[in-house]
C-alpha cells in the first residue's frame, strides 16, 4: 500500500474513532442520570470532536484532494468512514454507555501513550495532547465501573452484562490489517501486540477492583475500521450528525 | 526561550505586544486574561520583520480557541500590528503549570481554586490531592464531579463554610 494512502486511512480511523464516539456521547445531553454526568460526558464528547478535528485536518492535508475536516466528517457516507464497531454501537442503558467509554478510553490512553513517540511529528504532536484528556476519560469511566461492579446486585449484573454484549467488539481495535502494517513500517503506528497487553493490564486491574468477570475472548467482530461492514447503527448516527451541513450548505458558523 | 522570559523582553516592539495580549481575557474565564492563563506562548519576528504570535489550546475541543485567535488577532491591530501572524502549536501541549502566578491569584479571587501544581499528573486511580476552598481556605472540602462548566474546570464543595467551588484542574 501506497505510503500517503496508508497514512490518510489510518488518520480517518483515528478521527472517525473520535468523531462518532464524540457524536454518541452527545446524546447523553437531557439524558443523563444526573446533571454532573451530564457535564462529563458531554466535556468528554468535546474533547473526542476537538481531537477528531485535529486528525481530520491533517487527513485532508495528506489526501491533498481539498477535502477539509468538515468535508471529510460531514460528506462522506457509510462506506467510507473508518471507525470501529465499537464506537457505532448505541449507548444503551447508563452500564453499556459507561463500558464503552471505559473500554475505547483504555485503549486510547494505550494508543496515543505510543503515538505520542510516531515518527510523524504532527501525529505526535496531536497524541500527546490528546493523551491528557483521554487520561480523565478513562478516569471517570473506570471509577464508574468499579461502582457499578462493586455496587448493588443490580448495578453489578448490569455492568457485567454490558461487558459481555461489548467484548467482541474489542478484537477489532488490536487486529492489524495492511494499514496497520504500513504505519508500522512507517515507524507511525505501535506493535499491536504490546498495546493490547497495556490494555489488558488496565482493564484486568479495574475489573478486579470492581468483582466483575472478564469475559471469554471468544468471536470477535470485524469491518469498522476498514470499511468492510459497518453496523446498521451507523447510517443513523450520520444522517443525524451531516442533516445541517448538507440541508444547508452554506451554513459556516452559528 | 520560556513564556516568561518573553514577556519581559527588552526589545519595545514586543513589550508593546505583550501588553496589549494582556487585556485579551480569557472568553469562558473573563477573570484572568491569556497571558495569565499561559495560552501565549511566544512573540517573535518573522524573516519579513513581522511579528508572530505563537498559542496554544488549554483543549482540544475548547471552544473559546477559535474567538481567542481573532481576539488576539484584534488586540494586535488595534497596538497597531496589523501585518502580525497568529500561529497555533500543540507541542509541548499546554500544562495548568504555566499559569501565572499573578493568573492563580485572579482565580483564588474569581471563587475558582487554583490547579495544585503537578497533581493528578499520570496518576489513574490515585488519591485527590487536597485542594483548599477558596472562599475560607479550609482544607476539609470535595469532589462534587470531575467534569463542571467548562472543560478546563471540576466541581468542588467546601465543608467548612458549605459552599460549592469550581476548581481549575491540573493539565
Ligand atoms: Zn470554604
Amino acid at each position: 500500500m501506497a505510503e500517503d494512502r496508508a497514512r490518510f486511512e489510518y488518520l480517518l480511523r483515528l478521527g472517525d474513532n473520535s468523531l462518532v464516539l464524540g457524536q454518541r456521547l452527545c446524546e447523553t445531553l437531557g439524558n443523563a442520570p444526573a446533571l454532573e454526568e451530564e457535564m462529563a460526558l458531554v466535556n468528554i464528547a468535546l474533547d473526542l470532536i476537538g481531537q477528531a478535528r485535529l486528525f481530520l485536518s491533517y487527513a485532508g492535508e495528506i489526501e491533498g484532494e481539498g477535502r477539509d475536516e468538515d468535508t471529510l466528517a460531514y460528506r462522506r457516507d457509510v462506506p467510507d468512514f473508518r471507525c470501529a464497531l465499537i464506537v457505532e454501537l448505541p449507548n444503551g442503558d447508563f452500564a453499556h454507555t459507561i463500558g464503552r467509554l471505559f473500554l475505547v478510553a483504555a485503549f486510547n490512553h494505550e494508543l496515543y501513550g505510543a503515538l505520542q513517540h510516531a515518527a510523524d511529528p504532527r501525529i505526535a504532536a496531536i497524541a500527546e495532547k490528546s493523551l491528557k484528556e483521554v487520561t480523565y476519560h478513562l478516569r471517570h469511566a473506570g471509577e464508574w465501573v468499579i461502582r457499578l461492579g462493586d455496587g448493588t446486585e443490580e448495578s453489578h449484573r448490569r455492568m457485567q452484562q454490558a461487558l459481555e454484549d461489548l467484548w467482541m467488539y474489542t478484537g477489532e481495535l488490536f487486529a492489524p490489517d495492511a494499514v496497520d502494517l504500513a504505519m508500522r513500517t512507517a515507524g507511525v503506528a505501535p506493535d499491536l501486540d504490546l498495546l493490547r497487553d497495556g490494555w489488558n493490564r488496565r482493564i484486568d486491574r479495574v475489573l478486579a477492583e470492581a468483582t466483575l468477570r472478564r469475559p471469554a475472548d471468544g468471536w470477535m467482530q470485524s469491518g469498522g475500521k476498514d470499511g468492510r461492514m459497518h453496523t446498521e447503527h451507523l447510517g443513523y448516527i450520520l444522517a443525524e450528525m451531516q442533516f445541517l451541513p448538507r440541508a444547508y450548505p452554506d451554513a459556516r458558523a452559528w | 526561550m520560556t513564556a516568561a522570559a518573553g514577556r519581559n523582553t527588552v526589545d519595545p516592539r514586543h513589550r508593546r505586544i505583550w501588553r496589549a495580549l494582556a487585556e485579551v481575557e480569557d472568553p469562558e474565564i473573563p477573570y484572568v486574561t491569556i497571558v495569565d492563563l499561559g495560552i501565549v506562548r511566544s512573540v517573535a519576528d518573522d524573516e519579513a520583520g513581522d511579528p508572530v504570535v505563537c498559542i496554544t489550546p488549554t483543549y482540544t475541543g475548547c471552544p473559546a480557541t477559535r474567538l481567542i485567535e481573532l481576539q488576539v488577532r484584534a488586540a494586535l491591530d488595534r497596538a497597531g500590528f496589523p501585518h502580525a501572524r497568529v500561529e497555533t502549536r500543540l507541542s509541548p501541549p499546554w500544562t495548568t503549570d504555566w499559569i501565572t502566578e499573578e493568573g492563580r491569584r485572579k482565580l483564588r479571587e474569581a471563587g475558582i481554586a487554583p490547579p495544585v501544581p503537578g497533581a493528578g499528573r499520570g496518576t489513574l486511580f490515585g488519591a485527590d490531592p487536597e485542594i483548599p476552598c477558596p472562599r475560607c481556605g479550609a482544607t476539609d472540602t470535595e469532589r462534587i464531579s470531575e467534569f463542571g462548566s467548562t472543560a478546563c474546570k471540576a466541581l468542588y464543595r467546601c465543608r467548612t463554610c458549605r459552599e460549592p467551588f469550581e476548581y481549575f484542574k491540573c493539565l
